[in-house]
């Protein structure tokens, strides 16, 4: 089959879509970056592309709750579109601020396909603070086609509002059902327990990322397209330093993240 | 009807804003007496709505899985002392409102009416053994009240009213649109009161008159004024012709001080100093020339590579900071983003940078502005606190990553913070077949304002009456920022509008707003006509003088064939952008304004900008004598080296850089914070283009503690530092360009302009010595506080003569960047250069004076900066960099060879071992600020490369990096240092350690 189309949305305070669409670009997909008015003017767009991605940002500043409005607008305005393109054999990841509009659209957890529910929520930081810093991740066995393969990241992670928040029977049953796609951990590679700096927002059960029950849709609070090569990584200086082996633009820990979206549809 | 919607969390537990708050209130020593804080947002939405509408607008508006919401009914909450509200004045701008507009309308499918208004508040409910004085106190921390309003019941008040009472901030203004002519043939007495206090607007009950707001036009200016209407227009002026001089002419846009002749440099300083260093080194590098543009446009700009320019431009918002220290910092920020977007066709902003001067943020001796204890000035925590703010949410918004910035404490800095905000910038050399970087408007283009709308935000910068402020009329004094409205149009010219070619020109509304920027872009074509009514503005009612002036934030100004205004508009539409033609340009040598069809201004545009008379300075010499620091026979060294890291000039201030995303665009490279312990980096590198290894790398460099003392060595020493920053990061000296930011105080003192022109020879001197072009500066010349203490005694604060300089450097490839971190026990360490012995002025001298160990009235001697032999030293680090011979280096500046050995070793908790030659004090060693150093480490397998490639510049070995994670210093048989770095870690993060976020 051939490269995979992503449709990388833009717009209205979204800030991340180019490196995005870098790093999908990088694995072989096909990318077009389109503003939400764009899309609303012509939904059809949706249809042509078998990756859908809400990238990082300050979607309307966080007025009336981080990813709320744009989820808002998306709900009045794309919602059967949106459908039409989950209940396909799609993929959606949603990042950063685009895990928030995916939660404030239900489309996260999503259980047995209830789309539209909102079960779940990402209010801001325990330390009450924007935080900008590099963490651990461990990916526990879950059902996200994204995240074949790989046991441990170490991406970094930028928000005020990454705190996850569920009920205590939806944290339970996405932990139990395979829908969390990874977990805040420690240098060692245990889950951080809550503790801070290794847990940088407070989330419950540790959680950074979930997938629906279809491992479809993904969303995630770190962001994979800042460690998509070494050069990005904190490391980096201590790599030319020491003359390890490796080039600026080999592959970095989120790279595989994008790999197999792209592979997914190669299969 | 008015509805009011408030919501908030289920669960106290969630609400970590009301932590923050708390954590905030006992931090400004309240400590204990309040026990909780709540919050809860609130829709005010005044119109006709349904029971069922106003139900789906709080869903909406909310989460059902951690919000409840209440309609037209008080939240009931156990138990709670005060309700304090907090919502926007009249005529604010309120983004939250705007975003639930957008989203009630598209749910709604149907446009609200205009006179439905929608507005946010917050209600912060306040638990504890409060008074209602302590609750006015908390308001006026949490709230502005030059943009907000505040509303305080106590519980049985909110329990009798049955909660708070919806407010509906809609602006009433009288319509006041005349145009005034202002008569000039008036006594003198008049004349200085109209240079000084500005147009009288209007008479007060009481007979007096009401002042517009100072012209600050003295008396040769106002002459040359009173002269030309005179004899060329044969009529007085318009008020709103006055305003726009009084704009155009302003130090703040004409730089009077810097253009002035001054002794016997009468080209000026700007002119001979620092435009001429340029000019010279331009002329030297022939084709080689790395400057594309210059002093000309918003930002400076140099090669990047064939493909792209790099341009760069810092600013600074003093004044707005120290009212408004989370207004000012995010208008600076963003306003600096627009230096960006304005360079040439178009610059993308890929990088923020910021630097800070406060007072002690524990200095809690409050000051005031007026007499009897009235108009306290803000606490230095307090400035601090909103100043880091307003950057983060200005950048973070931005989608620009913020990675690279200094904080300086000094207590002359309490009367006025300075805020430094730069912005890098990216663009095509070349934007279809014509160069990026040269625009042009031509007669008959359209005029386009783009961006936010105009109001009564910002008008005469920072002068405002208290009287402006009483209900029912709008905020004047403070701008606003919006970041998401800029990224909006920022992305749609930037990214589209740009190379399809749809602008001949454009340039950013800062200060003096559109009088500014369209009578500046008039010139490239020599005229415009401005239809005044045809502006969009916030609220009706404005006068035309406060149209054509208001710094309103946001906005864009473009030269636009008419043919091309179609597709703009329709991209800017598509994009959520506002964007109108206000006039045309024109070539008739005229600066023309109209009315509603009358002509209110009818100026020559040569006149407007270039009458102004020529200002001639004297100074007056004021060096000061140096001797060297006498110090006490033993000190204590150890423990003056542990104490040096706890110092707020030399410790850990992550918890800002870890609150500003340095990440987002991808191109991180070198990054703010160093190592597995996050220790603070002095310079940083992104990758500006991400399919390209080549890098950007920036840094900053200030000695204000030197400029009492001697500022021409300051100059020189910030000069130095700033390339010597970049150097060690692996930039190339001949990919170097220095940007600077002079802070002044006190400018009308010979003295304080002696000090000045000494600093600018300096800036020529070492520039040409190096080799390193400014490109480009600005300058803030009154940083001075006059006021009252406590007892109501008066008194002064002056900033300290400030010069920052920013660097900007390209890297070829990133493979060549180092950090500081040791990385390896064994790895040898050398110190490059020569240690310099002065020790006057030093972050050493200060703690030995705050520790009461030496005696009063010493000045040190000053470190020097001989370029000719550093040169020589840094020519030889390049190619060091270039052949990988280094792993680590760090510049020694504040706190010496202490602070680079102590961050290198802590950067990933390695020791080291040193021993220092026997030939003088230990003191002198470790802790001169010597220029022209590096702290080097080498691996063991690179020793014979390495001491062969420096045998012929000054290097000594000093010892090894070791796995104990310990740091020693020896001299002979003595251990004058041992210190375990996890001390020194502890001690490196204590002074900010209460704003760590955990």
């Amino acid at each position: 089959m051939a490269s995979p189309r992503v449709l990388l949305l833009t717009g209205y305070g979204i800030n991340c879509e180019e490196e995005t669409a870098f790093a999908f670009s990088r694995c072989g997909a096909r990318c077009r970056i389109v503003h939400v008015n764009d899309l609303i003017a012509d939904p059809g767009q949706l249809g042509q592309a078998q990756i859908f991605v809400v990238p990082g940002g300050f979607s309307y500043g966080d007025d009336t709750g981080s990813g709320n409005a744009l989820a808002n607008k998306m709900r009045n305005t794309l919602w059967p579109e949106l459908m039409d393109f989950v209940l396909k054999d799609h993929l959606v990841l949603g990042i950063c601020n685009g895990f928030q509009v995916l939660v404030n659209l239900g489309l996260l957890p999503g259980f047995a396909g209830a789309y539209g529910e909102r079960r779940a929520a990402l209010i801001a930081n325990l330390s009450s603070r924007y935080e900008c810093r590099w963490v651990e991740l461990l990916v526990p066995e879950n059902r996200s086609v994204f995240l074949r393969g790989l046991d441990r990241l170490s991406i970094p992670i930028a928000h005020g509002e990454g705190r996850f928040y569920a009920p205590d029977d939806v944290v339970r049953q996405l932990q139990g059902g395979g829908n969390v796609a990874m977990v805040y951990a420690d240098q060692s590679g245990k889950p951080a327990a809550g503790r801070f700096p290794e847990n940088p927002n407070g989330s419950l059960g540790d959680i950074a990322a979930i997938c629906d029950d279809s491992g479809r849709i993904l969303g995630m609070m770190p962001h994979p397209e800042r460690a998509l090569v070494l050069s990005q990584l904190p490391s980096w200086p201590d790599m030319t330093a020491r003359r390890a082996p490796g080039q600026w633009d080999d592959p970095g820990p989120g790279f595989s993240l994008f790999q197999n979206a792209v592979d997914y549809f190669s299969r | 009807m008015v509805h009011r919607i408030e919501i908030f969390y289920r669960r106290p537990e969630m609400d970590n804003r009301g932590r923050q708050i708390l954590d905030r209130l006992n931090g400004l020593g309240l400590d204990g007496s309040v026990s909780f804080v709540l919050l809860s947002d609130v829709y005010t939405l005044d119109g006709d709505f349904t029971a069922a509408e106003l139900q789906q607008a709080a869903q909406l508006l909310s989460n059902p899985v951690v919000h409840q919401f209440t309609i037209d009914q008080a939240r009931e909450l156990e138990d709670f002392s005060f309700a304090l509200e907090i919502g926007f004045l009249p005529g604010v701008t309120d983004n939250i409102a705007s975003t639930t507009r957008e989203t009630l309308q598209d749910t709604w499918k149907r446009r609200l009416p205009p006179d439905a208004g929608i507005y946010s508040s917050r209600v912060y409910y306040l638990a504890g053994g409060l008074s209602r004085a302590d609750v006015e106190q908390i308001a006026v921390d949490l709230a502005n009240p030059l943009i907000q309003r505040i509303h305080i019941k106590s519980q049985a008040e909110y329990l009798a009213d049955g909660g708070m009472e919806p407010v509906v901030p809609r602006v009433s203004l009288a319509e006041t649109t005349e145009v005034k002519t202002v008569a000039l043939d008036i006594a003198d007495e008049e004349l200085e009161i109209l240079g000084k206090k500005g147009i009288v607007d209007h008479y007060n009950d009481r007979g007096e008159p009401v002042f517009r707001g100072p012209l600050a036009l003295d008396r040769p200016y106002l002459d040359v004024i009173i002269d030309y209407f005179k004899n060329v227009e044969h009529r007085h002026p318009t008020d709103i012709e006055l305003e726009s001089l009084a704009q155009t002419w302003s130090e703040h846009c004409k730089h009077t001080i810097f253009a002035a002749s001054i002794d016997e440099v009468t080209d000026g300083l700007y002119r001979c100093y620092i435009k001429g260093a340029t000019a010279k080194i331009r002329a030297s590098r022939g084709d080689q020339d790395p400057c594309v543009s210059v002093f000309v446009d918003n930002s400076g700009a140099i090669v990047f590579d064939d493909d792209y320019l790099v341009t760069d431009k810092v600013e600074t918002h003093n004044s707005p900071s120290a009212l408004d220290p989370f207004g000012g910092a995010i208008t600076g920020i963003v306003g600096v983003n627009r230096d960006t977007v304005g360079f040439g066709l178009g610059a993308k902003p890929v990088l923020n940078r910021y630097g800070f001067c406060f007072a002690d943020p524990d200095d809690d001796e409050p000051i005031y502005r007026s007499p009897g204890r009235r108009d306290q000035a803000l606490l230095p925590r307090q400035i601090m606190e909103g100043v880091i703010d307003g950057v983060r949410v200005g950048g973070n918004c931005s989608g620009i990553p913020t990675t690279q910035g200094f904080m300086v404490f000094d207590h002359r800095y309490k009367g006025k913070p300075l805020v430094f905000v730069g912005t890098v910038g990216l663009i095509p050399r070349r934007i279809g077949d014509q160069p990026s970087h040269e625009k042009k408007a031509r007669a008959g283009d359209y005029i386009v304002m783009v961006g936010g709308r105009v109001g009564l935000d910002g008008i005469h910068g920072a002068t405002f009456s208290s009287e402006a402020l009483t209900g029912g009329s709008p905020a004047t004094a403070v701008q606003i920022g919006d970041p998401i409205t800029q990224k909006k149009f920022s992305d749609c010219l930037v990214k589209v509008a740009r190379d399809l070619q749809l602008y001949h020109s454009i340039t950013d509304n800062g200060a003096g707003g559109l009088s500014c920027s369209v009578a500046e872009m008039a010139r490239e074509c020599g005229g415009c006509l401005v239809e005044l009514d045809r502006v969009p503005t916030k609220y009706p009612g404005m006068a035309p003088w406060q149209i054509w002036i208001s710094e309103s934030q946001e906005r864009m100004t473009l030269a636009v064939p008419p043919e091309n205004w179609e597709k703009l508009q329709e991209l800017l539409q598509g994009q959520g952008v506002e964007g109108t033609v206000i006039g045309e340009f024109t070539d008739s040598g005229r600066c023309q304004v109209r009315y509603h069809g009358r002509t209110v201004m009818d100026m020559d545009l040569d006149f407007l900008h270039n009458g102004l008379p020529a200002k001639v300075l004297r100074t007056e010499c004021c060096r000061v004598d140096l001797s060297p620091l006498e110090l006490p026979p033993a000190l204590p060294v150890n423990d003056l080296f542990l104490k040096l890291f706890s110092r707020l000039n030399i410790g850990s201030r992550s918890f800002v850089s870890t609150q500003y995303d340095y990440e987002v665009q991808g191109g991180s490279v070198l990054k703010p914070l160093i190592g597995r312990n996050l220790i603070d980096n002095f310079a940083t590198v992104v990758r500006p283009v991400l399919d390209k290894p080549r890098g950007v790398a920036v840094s900053q460099s200030l000695y204000p503690a030197y400029s009492e003392l001697d500022p021409y060595a300051m100059a020189a020493a910030g000069i130095d530092t700033a390339v010597r920053n970049l150097l060690a990061v692996g930039c190339p000296l001949e990919r170097i360009a220095l940007l600077d930011n002079f802070c002044w105080c006190s400018s009308h003192d010979p003295a304080r302009l002696w000090q000045l022109k000494e600093t600018a020879r300096a800036c020529h001197d070492i520039a040409v010595a190096y080799g390193t072009p400014f490109i480009s500066g600005k300058d803030s010349m009154f940083n001075d506080f006059c006021g009252y203490d406590a007892d109501d005694r008066p008194v002064a604060i002056s900033v300290p003569p400030t010069l920052l300089i920013s660097s900007l450097g390209v890297i070829p490839h990133v493979r060549q960047v180092r950090s500081f971190a040791f990385q390896e026990p064994g790895d040898l360490l050398y110190l490059i250069g020569e240690l310099d012995k002065s020790l006057g002025g030093s972050e050493f001298q200060a703690m030995l004076k705050d520790e009461g160990l030496l005696t009063n009235g010493q000045t040190g001697l000053v470190p020097r900066v001989r370029t000719a032999e550093f040169r020589v030293v840094y020519e030889q680090i390049c190619q060091l960099v270039a052949r990988g011979l280094c792993r680590s280096l760090h510049p020694l500046a504040q706190g010496g060879l202490a602070a680079a050995l102590g961050k290198s070793a802590m950067a990933h908790g390695l020791g080291a071992a040193i021993r220092i030659p026997d030939d003088r004090r230990v003191e002198h060693f470790l802790f001169a600020e010597s220029m022209g150093c590096f702290l080097v480490s080498v691996g063991p397998g690179d020793r014979r490369a390495f001491e062969s490639a420096t045998a012929d510049i000054p290097c000594l070995f000093l010892g090894e990096v070791s796995g104990d994670a310990s740091l020693e210093v020896r001299q002979g048989k003595i251990k004058h240092v041992e210190v375990p770095v996890a001390t020194l870690l502890a001690a490196y993060r204590q002074p900010f350690a209460a704003f760590q976020g955990d």
